[in-house]
């Protein structure tokens, strides 16, 4: 089966981006999730899809950009969409989560006027709002490659300090670490983690991926690196599942890596449950 | 004359509207254990993050082991448990020895990460404060007087010369407050840890600390601790309004 599905090119491309953003949307995930800042990133997947149409619409319009991939475009209006909720955030210091709403309908407005300005990109549309199976182009696969090489850096050399930080804010910041830095940086590589992943869960289905491998693993890790351990193995495993049974199925890969994530994340729930109602029968 | 470690000359502090410290002037020396005392609200804890650079006083200067705060780099020197600490997240996923470890971050410094023996010193603190037994559950898991210990062996694991603890014993059981004080007395007495401490047990404490300040917006006293047992009640009253003994043990939260 699984050699079958290397045989094709664009498959290669789906599954290698895949198993690379089933690694680095938990492992980012666990920091985002412990942060509570897990609609920020819902927030920032709505503006990547304004950058993902306004492509869209430039390539139609303008001939010169036809070939233009929209992934550069997605990148930086999530970049530039994290820097402006910090900018509220700050600016509503007792209503933080009001950047958010800000952004998001931002976000879907600026999408709502490119999708209608052009008309006849609904199949393209379509595979980023759900992810696809069969438009990850090798040049996708090389920009997901670069961003998840960013990331396990980023997480590599700032692990103590993103942990301090998500722990405990005020004595990250007692204790001198560059506390402003570290979060800014941090915001930068959640959009960018953000972009990447969208190709193949879609945009929409973003935050989903960060969040419910996450929430498996809470229910079950001991300790802070299990937790990355297990949001890990979740998210593989629901990533590997969604996109076999995607291709077999002719189904949007977002739908079955979700509802997969669902099931990983209930089986976890009631098992855990379970084991508990065991150990206490014996003792 | 001892070190000084900290030198606040003149400080005033004002919240958006209000202004919380007036004029306070304030020098702790190497191996002062003080007890800085204050009714609710009086701006102890405000205080303390003045110290600590998370406030910029809006007047005033303040100095770090000699130097200017602003442009002071060692902050590993001073250890914080911070008045909140026992309503953080209680579901974050972190075992009791990752959270002590976290305390070595600034000494680690910034793009490395490890320091040689790192899991000795983690049992060493968490022996200081006993809770080694404790090491691998989650600290979620624990009562607060027992995080309360955990965040104190966060702090010293960096091997701190000045400790600072806002109310550390509020969530504290008041059978283990003692054993509590006790701790900290040999944390000062051998370890030779300079310690701002507050609290509201000024009669516990009775032989631990060695220095008192009252609060309240300003320093109405600030000296030996003999010094201050022979204030008077009623000069007492007037600066809090009531008698800092009578006052409750658990403090409401004030954010
Ligand atoms: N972040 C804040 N914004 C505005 N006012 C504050 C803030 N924190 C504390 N205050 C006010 O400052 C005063 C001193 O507070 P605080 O330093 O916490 O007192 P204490 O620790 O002695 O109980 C209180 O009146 C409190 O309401
Ligand atoms: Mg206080």
């Amino acid at each position: 089966m699984i050699s079958s599905i290397l045989h094709y090119d664009f498959l290669q491309n789906a599954f290698l981006s895949g198993m690379i953003i089933g690694v680095i949307a938990p492992l980012l995930g666990v920091f985002i999730v412990v942060r509570r800042l897990s609609v920020i990133a819902d927030a920032l997947s709505h503006v990547t899809l304004a950058g993902i149409a306004g492509s869209l619409y430039l390539s139609q319009t303008f001939s010169a950009l036809a070939l233009l991939n929209p992934i550069y475009l997605g990148i930086l209006s999530a970049v530039g969409g994290s820097m402006v909720i910090e900018r509220l955030r700050r600016l509503y210091k007792h209503f933080e989560e009001l950047a958010i709403p800000i952004i998001m309908s931002a976000g879907l407005g600026v999408s709502a006027i490119f999708i209608s300005l052009a008309q006849g990109f609904s199949t393209d549309l379509f595979s980023y709002l759900f992810g696809s199976v069969s438009a990850v182009s090798r040049q996708d696969l090389w920009v997901v490659l670069s961003i998840a090489i960013l990331v396990v850096v980023f997480v590599y050399f700032f692990y103590k300090e993103l942990f301090v930080l998500s722990f405990d804010e005020e004595y990250a910041k007692a204790s001198g670490l560059p506390a402003k830095w570290i979060h800014f940086l941090f915001m930068i590589v959640t959009a960018l983690v953000i972009a990447a992943s969208m190709r193949i869960v879609g945009i929409l289905l973003v935050s989903s991926l960060i969040t419910l491998p996450v929430a498996a693993s809470l229910r079950i890790a001991k300790g802070f690196k299990q937790t990355i351990f297990f949001a890990i193995l979740f998210g593989e495993l629901a990533v590997m599942i969604g996109l076999i049974s995607a291709f077999y199925l002719n189904l949007a890969p977002g739908g079955t890596i979700v509802v997969t994530s669902i099931f990983i994340l209930l089986f976890v729930i009631v098992g855990k449950k379970a084991a508990i109602a065991i150990r206490a029968k014996k003792s | 004359m001892k070190q000084p470690l900290i030198e606040l000359e003149d400080v005033s502090f004002q919240y958006e509207y209000q202004e919380v410290l007036h004029n306070i002037s304030l020098v702790v020396r190497e191996g002062d254990f003080l007890a800085l005392l204050g009714p609710n609200g009086s701006g102890k804890s405000t205080l303390l993050k003045i110290i600590l650079g998370l406030l910029k006083p809006t007047k005033g200067s303040v100095k770090l082991f000699g130097e200017k705060s602003t442009s002071f780099k060692h902050r590993e020197w001073i250890g914080y448990v911070s008045q909140k600490s026992n309503s953080f997240n209680a579901g974050f996923p972190a075992t009791v020895k990752e959270v002590v470890a976290s305390g070595l971050t600034k000494k680690i410094g910034l793009f490395k990460r490890h320091l040689p023996n790192k899991e000795e010193r983690v049992f060493e603190a968490l022996h200081a404060v006993g809770m080694e037994q404790f090491a691998n559950r989650n600290i979620g898991e624990l009562s607060g007087g027992q995080q309360q210990r955990v965040f104190i062996a966060r702090a010293l694991i960096a091997e701190p010369k000045l400790l600072i603890l806002d109310e550390p014993t509020v969530g504290i059981d008041y059978e283990n407050v003692q054993s509590f004080y006790d701790m900290l007395y040999h944390l000062n007495e051998e370890l030779r840890i300079t310690m701002i401490l507050v609290t509201h047990d000024v009669d516990t404490l009775t032989d631990t600390i060695s220095h008192v300040a009252c609060l309240n917006k300003t320093i109405h006293f600030h000296g030996y601790k003999d010094n201050y047992d022979s204030i008077s009640a009623d000069q007492r009253n007037e600066w809090y309004g009531h008698s800092v003994r009578q006052l409750p043990h658990m403090k409401k939260e004030n954010k």
